[in-house]
């Protein structure tokens, strides 16, 4: 028995809360940061499950589109992290909660 | 590509983001991101993605999840620990789990299994790579740069 795209979906779909949940209910920047790179890589294999599962075009459309989408990600990360060695630097701590100086 | 290897790899990859999402320890939760990404590598090799699953491979485990270990050891000052869960974040995402269940089992359309196909080499991805998405590959190129420049403006010494 082969599995259906449904099967990978859900995956896909159990990944992305689990990011949210950790973007969402940390504290912690870096946790955000990490949640984040989860969704991402939820997208990443829908685009990959999608395009496996599609009649397959000539030019690798869904593998091509995952390649750029994780080269984007990496960016994001390095950015991200640097922002979050900056912030730490300032303020002496990389709690969230505690970056209100914008505040109204 | 069988259904109980899908199912296996899934619930460890799963387990794995779990516990990079809920543990105390920064650095336990790095690592366990750094499993979690294994078994989404390994989710891409059994769909026939094996070149995608080797770049997730090394750019997340070789650099992102290096990027996180050195980040925590540079703000390793920062002690507190993040008491009680935040239940509404909780709460939104099991909401937008359930929603998205709902939606994919409710479509008919992606309940298919796979057509056969030819393996895809590199050289086919070399070949898109260099006509059809060049323009795509030098913005993603210019990209890279300007975010590695930034990256090092941001964490420059601060002069008074």
């Amino acid at each position: 028995m082969t599995p259906t795209l449904q099967v990978f979906l859900i995956v896909s779909a159990a990944l992305f809360s689990v990011g949210l949940l950790a973007a969402l209910s940390r504290r912690h920047a870096i946790f955000i940061l990490i949640g984040i790179e989860m969704m991402l890589a939820a997208a990443n294999l829908n685009f990959i499950a999608f395009w496996r599962f599609s009649p397959q075009p000539r030019p690798p459309t869904g593998v091509m589109i995952a390649i750029f989408s994780i080269a984007i990600a990496a960016a994001e990360a390095a950015v991200g992290l640097a922002l979050v060695v900056a912030v730490y630097r300032h303020y002496r701590t990389t709690n969230v909660d505690h970056l209100d100086q914008l505040k109204g | 590509m069988s259904s109980a290897a899908v199912v296996i790899i899934a619930i460890l990859t799963l387990a794995a983001a779990l516990a990079a999402a809920t543990l105390q320890k920064l650095m336990h939760a790095a690592l366990s991101f750094a499993l979690a990404f294994v078994g989404v590598a390994a989710l891409f090799f059994l769909l026939g993605a094996e070149f995608v699953g080797l770049v997730l491979i090394f750019v997340y485990i070789g650099a992102v999840a290096v990027l996180i270990v050195f980040t925590i050891l540079l703000t390793r000052r920062d002690v507190e620990r993040d008491r009680g869960v935040n239940w509404s974040g909780a709460l939104l995402a099991i909401a937008v789990f359930g929603g998205l269940t709902w939606a994919i089992l409710k479509t008919q359309t992606v309940a298919i299994v796979a057509p056969p196909v030819r393996a895809i080499s590199v050289k086919r991805i070399g070949d898109a790579l260099m006509t059809s998405y060049v323009w795509p590959l030098q913005c993603v190129g210019l990209l890279l740069t300007a975010a590695l420049i930034g990256a090092l403006v941001l964490v420059m010494e601060e002069k008074r």
